[in-house]
């Protein structure tokens, strides 16, 4: 009874803090010079009576408090409303298009960071102080400042453009059919047993996800490394030596106390892992949130932008509060 | 009284990046069957050093040069891989000072228990009967079982570690400062539960202390440790009554007697850097009755009276 008691008030917390988003967002787009009317044109050359009729049709001269409620209430009841650029165009509609593939990025690129950041910590831990352990920690060090855009150049022009192994970008062979069922092209080619779709998918997946994993699997190594040293240097390691227990067991015993730390940092990355995202998705041309909010904030494209904030704000909140759960699931000592 | 525990010639160094420690030298202990013996000296003397050594288990930098530790006739430092793991549980076990972090935060009581038990080939069925006997024992309740350390009190998770420690009877234990970490009351019935365990089980007792009050209440033996070496050994009742070395007596002049309603003298100096420890006697810097040949000579551990073991130059002059 205790952790759903727990997890209702830890969900509850999402509220605020996806409302406070809304609001910086809000107000920071209406700072910020441009406005989306003379963002589509290109121009200032423009009648200000025209401007203003513009403006008015879309709302933009209502007081900013009605503006904000009115959003509000609309996202309360599950519409993102629509763009101010591509007339009618339902935002939701072009989320519900975008997002699955942020989301099998975002799933293979925090994969990929943990195998590695797990891997190489697990390694440097055991093999502490030695040439291993100093070369996975600079390893930890270098990766954690790479600037994604110029890694993924870098992978781009290697694998795909010397090798030629991997597309350079894109997320699917505009040749290859495929049933859309998901969304998600990797599980939509699974269910419609296309192989052919699958491994096309899977290597336009391969560098985009290997930039974010490299990226994001830093701060994994040196966290588990350093919980991993503590770990088998405690005392309950000792005091299970001192009873003879196989080294094999001792060290699992170190690793799942070194593993929680890592856990609970896992979640907290994930909020990066979509900033990361932005990044990666216009590097490869991904057509995924990312992408799309780059092009919108060019656009001033105020409804779209917000709605992508909302959703971020969602989505780490909802992965913080697994997270949560999680951690209490693990740790005994974590009290809700 | 068959010896259960024999130390002969322990030396053990740290080699540290700022010289070579060394932590225990020339050592000798016995203990018998069912007998408790302390071993008191202030921090860093080596005692816990000479702790672990008996277990083979002196974390790195530390290093055992020489010596042998036989237990039963088995001399546990020949003892490599598997067969020292086995050692460790069966032959002899240890229990340590602090029990707020001597037992895995992530692990059930119960789990911890058993796995000494699985670890040395005891089936799981019977493994789970004995967890139960186990916590009976050392006078906790069957419903702790389940319970995490950190549910747990000071006492009960050393009440724990003992459960764990003994599961496979070992012939000797060595308890590390087991009850500094927890409040007088609760040290006395740990002292209690050690005492009833080793007379039940003729296990030796080797209990590390810088706690000569708690040594005298309890201990058959006493061998006092200065400097990584050992400068007198005895029956706890002769060492009491006569101390002869300088240290013991310095030792004893420093602790609260409240009858005698007298100030604890406390002992000047500081223990000498084991780095480079002074030549001669290692005490020589801070003894009221040091000569020439103390500066001069290292005195070695000899027996004066049955069982009684001096390192002292003052010996010499008795005569």
């Amino acid at each position: 009874m205790g952790l759903l008691r727990y997890i209702a008030l830890r969900a509850s917390l999402i509220i605020p803090s996806v409302l406070i988003l809304y609001t910086i967002a809000f107000i920071v787009l209406r700072v910020l010079p441009g406005n989306p009317v003379l963002a589509v044109l290109g121009t200032k050359n423009i009648p200000e009576e025209q401007l203003q009729a513009i403006m008015e049709e879309l709302g933009l001269n209502k007081p900013l408090y009605v503006q904000y409620f009115e959003y509000l209430w609309n996202v309360l009841q599950g519409d993102f409303g629509t763009s101010l650029i591509i007339r009618g165009r339902s935002i939701s509609a072009d989320l519900a298009d975008r997002l699955p593939a942020t989301v099998e990025l975002a799933v293979a690129g925090m994969f990929v960071s943990l195998l590695l950041g797990i891997t190489t910590g697990l390694v440097a831990g055991l093999k502490k102080d030695t040439k291993i352990d100093i070369s996975l920690r600079v390893y930890g060090a270098i990766t954690y400042t790479i600037f994604i855009p110029w890694f993924g150049l870098i992978l781009q022009l290697l694998f795909a453009l010397w090798l030629g192994l991997l597309p350079v970008s894109g997320r699917i062979d505009p040749g290859t059919a495929l049933e859309e069922v998901t969304g998600f092209y990797l599980l939509d080619s699974l269910i419609t047993r296309n192989k052919e779709a699958f491994i096309d998918a899977l290597s336009h997946l391969v560098l985009p996800a290997l930039t974010l994993g490299i990226v994001l699997s830093g701060p994994y190594t040196r966290l588990l490394r350093n919980n991993l040293v503590v770990a088998l240097e405690s005392n309950y390691v000792m005091a299970y030596r001192a009873r003879g227990v196989r080294n094999y067991r001792i060290t699992w015993h170190a690793f799942r106390n070194a593993i929680i730390p890592v856990v609970t940092y896992a979640g907290l990355q994930f909020a990066l892992l979509l900033g990361g995202a932005v990044l990666t998705e216009t590097t490869f041309d991904w057509p995924g949130i990312g992408t799309y909010l780059v092009e919108k904030i060019q656009y001033r494209d105020y409804p779209a932008i917000q709605a992508v904030v909302v959703v971020f704000a969602f989505a780490v909140g909802v992965v913080s509060l697994i997270v949560d759960i999680i951690y209490a699931l693990i740790d005994p000592r974590v009290r809700y | 009284m068959r010896e259960v525990l024999r130390i002969e010639d322990l030396t053990v160094y740290y080699y540290t990046l700022r010289g070579v420690v060394r932590a225990v030298e020339r050592v000798y202990l016995e203990a018998g069957r069912g007998e408790l013996v302390a071993i008191v000296g202030e921090s860093g003397c080596g005692k816990s050093t000479l702790g672990y050594s008996i277990l083979k288990l002196v974390p790195p930098p530390g290093r055992i040069l020489s010596g042998r530790v036989e237990v039963d006739s088995v001399d546990i430092l020949e003892l490599e891989g598997d067969k020292l793991r086995h050692a460790r549980g069966e032959l002899v076990s240890m229990i340590f000072q602090d029990p707020f972090t001597t037992l895995d935060p992530v692990r059930r009581v119960e789990e911890q228990i058993a796995e000494v038990l699985l670890e040395h080939g005891i089936s799981k069925e019977e493994a789970i009967d004995r967890v139960y006997d186990l916590l009976r024992s050392v006078g906790l309740s069957e419903r702790l079982a389940r319970m995490y350390p950190h549910q747990l009190s000071g006492g009960q998770r050393q009440r724990v570690s003992i459960a764990a420690a003994i599961a496979l009877e070992p012939r000797v234990l060595v308890a590390d400062e087991p009850t500094t970490a927890l409040d007088v009351v609760v040290q006395k019935q740990i002292m209690d539960l050690l005492d009833s365990i080793r007379r039940e089980k003729g296990m030796a007792v080797i209990l590390i202390t810088h706690d000569i009050v708690l040594a005298a209440e309890r201990a058959d033996k006493i061998a006092i440790m200065y400097a990584g070496k050992i400068v007198e050994e005895g029956p706890i009742d002769e060492v009491l009554k006569e101390p002869r070395h300088p240290y013991t007596k310095a030792l004893l002049a420093s602790v609260i007697d409240i009858e005698s309603r007298e100030w604890p003298q406390a002992i000047t100096g500081q223990p000498p850097d084991l780095r480079k420890p002074p030549p001669g006697c290692r005490f020589a810097p801070r003894c009221r009755y040091v000569f020439d040949k103390c500066r001069r000579e290292e005195p070695e551990l000899v027996e004066v009276d049955h069982g009684r073991r001096i390192a002292c130059w003052l010996e010499e002059r008795r005569l």
